[in-house]
């Protein structure tokens, strides 16, 4: 099909061809040959089949499809604001120890500041289990197939979590180093968990959730004598998709970097 | 795997326009650097698309190369794909286009 005049058959044998900027383009359909006038003044020939219908029309719709969700999006963090509240969007792969952090995070925390969590998992609430030992507040959201959290889940768990005003907000994010990074929630900042044991490519793998994040935390740091993993490549290899990114090395189990963690959290 | 919310949002986005008139083909406009891969859209359009006017409909798609701006010597690039070096060695890239999906138009019968 013509993509600017709407011209269309029901075959399969159609090429068409646009150049960004520009009007070129060929197609081909298949039976019998017709001419028509474009609205910008000149005629092309093409071939259409015989079930072409010269009733269908097109329609310009411009439509961006992550605007529901950014919208969305746009609400819980005017929500979010408007109570003081800060949210941070922790992602990573399954088994980076995000769970383990949180936990650590909000025994760490203590009395100083009123926290809760919202869980994203596919199945299961064995997170929001660990969560709520700790004596926090969590929802957790079971996406099923879903493999991310979209800003629509964010905002209905809000309603649920009833979060304090001038509270932290941690949203543990699916784990997975893709879809996560598309889906604005609202937060205030983007975290990215990756561990010793994964490998100091993935942010070259992976790059678009290490350039949406504002800070990196490297965990598992106790692990280190144990495995061949460049800490120095890691970093840099982060730093040259997001030069921006800041690091922070820790382990949540040992308690390394623990400080600094919580010191970036109070800054926010 | 997002692919398929996406291809919800596709199908929720256009019946929204066009109601129930019967949609015979759907125009999405994919920039380079978004990470939306055609194939898999394709994919599970074929699944969100039944049952409604947007069953049966063809997919067109219209890729857009990544274009960018260096931040430290101003220089225009386009990226093929989000490897974000400019030639002047810094990687400090804005990007100026081809990070969208849009749905560019439909076309009704």
């Amino acid at each position: 099909m013509c993509a600017t005049c709407g011209c269309s058959d029901e075959g399969s044998a159609e090429l068409t061809k646009l150049e960004p900027g520009g009007h070129g383009h060929t197609h081909e359909h298949a039976a019998h040959p017709h001419e028509h006038e474009h609205s910008h003044g000149h005629a092309h020939p093409h071939e259409h089949g015989p079930e072409h219908s010269h009733s269908s029309r097109m329609i310009a719709l411009e439509h961006d499809v992550m605007a529901k969700n950014d919208g969305l999006a746009q609400q819980n963090r005017t929500w979010l604001a408007d109570r003081a509240i800060t949210a941070v969007n922790l992602m990573s792969s399954p088994g980076s120890g995000k769970t383990t952090l949180l936990e650590r995070t909000l025994r760490e925390l203590g009395d100083s500041r009123a926290a809760s969590v919202i869980e994203g998992d596919q199945a299961t609430l064995l997170d929001a289990e660990r969560i709520r030992a700790t004596g926090r507040r969590v929802v957790q959201v079971n996406t099923g197939t879903g493999c991310h959290l979209d800003a629509e889940m964010v905002g209905r768990s809000l309603r649920q979590l009833e979060p304090a005003d001038h509270s932290l907000l941690f949203i543990e994010n699916v784990g997975n180093l893709v879809c996560p990074a598309l889906f604005d929630l609202g937060e205030r900042a983007r975290v990215v968990l990756m561990s010793v044991t994964e490998g100091e490519d993935k942010p070259l793998k992976y790059p678009h959730i290490f350039r949406g994040s504002e800070l990196m935390l490297l965990n598992k740091v106790d692990l280190l004598p144990h495995l061949q993993f460049d800490v120095a490549r890691c970093i840099q290899n982060a730093r040259q998709v997001n030069p921006n990114l800041k690091v922070l090395q820790l382990s949540a189990t040992r308690g390394d970097g623990l400080a600094g963690w919580l010191e970036w959290l109070r800054a926010l | 795997m997002h692919e398929l919310a996406i291809t919800e949002s596709i199908v929720s986005g256009v019946r929204e326009r066009v109601g129930e008139s019967r949609v015979l083909r759907v125009i999405l406009e994919v920039g380079k650097l978004s990470q939306f891969v055609p194939e898999s859209i394709k994919f599970f359009f074929e699944v969100c698309a039944q049952g409604t006017p947007l069953e049966g409909a063809a997919l067109e798609f219209i890729e857009v190369a990544g274009r960018v701006r260096c931040r430290a010597c101003a220089a225009e690039l386009e990226l093929q794909d989000w490897i974000p070096l400019c030639p002047c060695g810094s990687a400090e890239l804005e990007v100026l286009a081809g990070q969208r999906l849009l749905v560019k138009a439909v076309e009704v019968a």
